[in-house]
């Protein structure tokens, strides 16, 4: 039974065109927790992250085939929009990319695109809602109708976080959020994935081991495009099954 | 063999650490075999000579803790590392005890060298070396990290249990056959259960050991000698 998870993921494989990027990898991820996605470059997980809320069908020569399903449905069946998924599946980039719009039109763009306020006070309170939660708002109240990208890089990020739960998703793919943020900005938005852990299912793909074993509660590490090993954080991380795990985790050559 | 590091500084961190730990061993085994011959030769010489050599073990120590936790700020090991730093640390206070154990009963030496020889030395010199042989050979198997020897090491600590209640008996007989030796036996009970305890922490050497290598803790299920209850007055069997 999938009950107790928000996506199941059955036998997926990933070709691009003739290279065969993900094989065969079974994956169930539990609501409510963080999940966080390691391995080495080109192992595969930013591929399968992209799997989760369909962005790899933005690329032509991409393949998707085996399941996958949000609380129960087949999320690469004809009939499931692909617009209406990514409202439900969230996703944060690696660089800070705002909209080249206010901070206020940053938050309200997904809100307004789906109708989710039926007037501009409710649309107020959804994006001070999402500013709050993203731990932007004391610090961009007073800006709202400044341009998004004339924030720091922190805060840029922050406000991709607060555009992206502004939908209310169920799920939150984090592609290398803190890459480009400074330690300070870092462990604000670490703290910030741990309270939206109490709404949301969140999944990051992070090359910092220290901030995956930092932030989440099960740990999946890829190699060259296999699930080798999943399981608890702090298994993984004090006492991997995997001999590759431990070479990956512990800095050896594999 | 293990693959190394990418980065090669750390391998000669760890390196150290093991370096340290070896270097500790080396000299809590030494100060043990010296606070048994002491007693067994009655040398009071030696015995000042191991309560003086006593900080030295102190100070490495110190030493060692001070380089574990830089390489825990500086390195974050994980997994396997994480181990074998975390049992370093374990590992180095424990030989801390052991070398002041060792001096204690260098310190009791002292006393029983005021006074007549008594025979029952020579049993408590033979658990001594037992308990030396133990020590020696959980040291070689953390150093190497041999499971097998450690698993081994860690079983046959219930032989030193059972020589420390025998020579136990031994000795209350002594005291009752001839009170007279009451307080020198008693100094003799100090240095029996001091190297019952050594022995016990030459089973946590090997618990480490074990950690290290297979991520889990040796199950407490220690073959244990339970004969406290004899030993109780007005239980004697024999």
């Amino acid at each position: 039974m999938a009950a107790d998870f928000k996506i199941t993921a059955s036998k997926v494989n990933v070709h691009y065109g003739e290279a065969h990027a993900i094989k065969d990898v079974d994956v169930n991820i539990e609501s409510n927790a963080v999940t966080a996605f390691i391995g080495p470059s080109g192992c595969g997980k930013s591929t399968f992250l992209r799997c989760l809320n369909r962005m790899n069908d933005t690329i032509d020569i991409c393949r998707v085939s085996g399941e996958i399903l949000l609380d129960g449905l087949d999320i690469y069946q004809k009939k499931v929009d692909p617009v209406n998924l990514r409202a439900r599946v969230g996703m944060v980039f690696q660089k800070p990319n705002p909209f080249p719009k206010s901070i206020y039109d940053n938050v309200a763009y997904g809100p307004r695109i789906h109708g989710l306020a039926k007037d501009k006070a409710e649309l107020d309170q959804i994006v001070e809602q999402s500013l709050r939660r993203a731990a932007l708002w004391n610090e961009a109240k007073d800006r709202l109708d400044q341009p998004g990208t004339g924030l720091s890089g922190g805060q840029q990020q922050r406000l991709c976080i607060a555009r992206a739960v502004a939908t209310a998703p169920e799920v939150l793919l984090m592609d290398e959020p803190c890459s480009a943020l400074d330690p300070i900005a870092t462990a604000q938005v670490e703290e910030l994935i741990d309270e939206l852990r109490a709404s949301y299912s969140v999944v990051i793909v992070t090359h910092s081991m220290q901030q995956a074993a930092r932030v989440s509660q099960k740990t999946a590490f890829f190699h060259l495009g296999h699930l080798l090993e999943f399981g608890e954080t702090s298994k993984i991380f004090t006492n991997p099954d995997h001999e590759k795990t431990q070479q990956y985790i512990t800095g050896r050559f594999g | 063999m293990r693959p190394k590091h990418i980065v090669t500084a750390f391998d000669a961190d760890l390196r150290a650490i093991s370096a340290r730990i070896s270097e500790m061993g080396g000299l809590a085994e030494e100060q043990l075999g010296s606070s048994i011959e002491a007693l067994r030769e009655r040398d009071s010489e030696l015995a000042e000579e191991i309560i003086r050599v006593d900080k030295r073990l102190d100070n490495m120590e110190m030493r060692l803790e001070q380089s574990a936790i830089e390489v825990m700020a500086l390195r974050q090991p994980m997994a396997d590392d994480l181990r074998e730093v975390v049992a370093a640390l374990k590992v180095a206070s424990t030989l801390e005890r052991i070398g002041d154990l060792a001096k204690n009963i260098a310190k009791r030496t002292l006393v029983l060298n005021q006074s007549e020889p008594l025979r029952v030395v020579s049993s408590v010199t033979r658990l001594g070396k037992q308990v030396q042989t133990l020590l020696a050979e959980a040291l070689d198997a953390y150093t190497v990290r041999d499971k097998a020897l450690a698993v081994a090491v860690w079983k046959r600590d219930v032989e030193i249990d059972e020589m420390h209640n025998s020579i136990f008996r031994e000795l209350t007989t002594y005291m009752m056959e001839d009170p007279r030796t009451i307080g020198h036996c008693s100094q003799l009970l100090f240095v029996v259960k001091n190297l019952e305890r050594i022995g016990d922490h030459t089973t946590f050497i090997a618990e480490m050991t074990y950690f290290v290598t297979e991520g889990r803790q040796l199950s407490d299920d220690r073959p244990k000698s339970n004969d406290w209850d004899e030993l109780k007055p007005g239980n004697e069997q024999d």
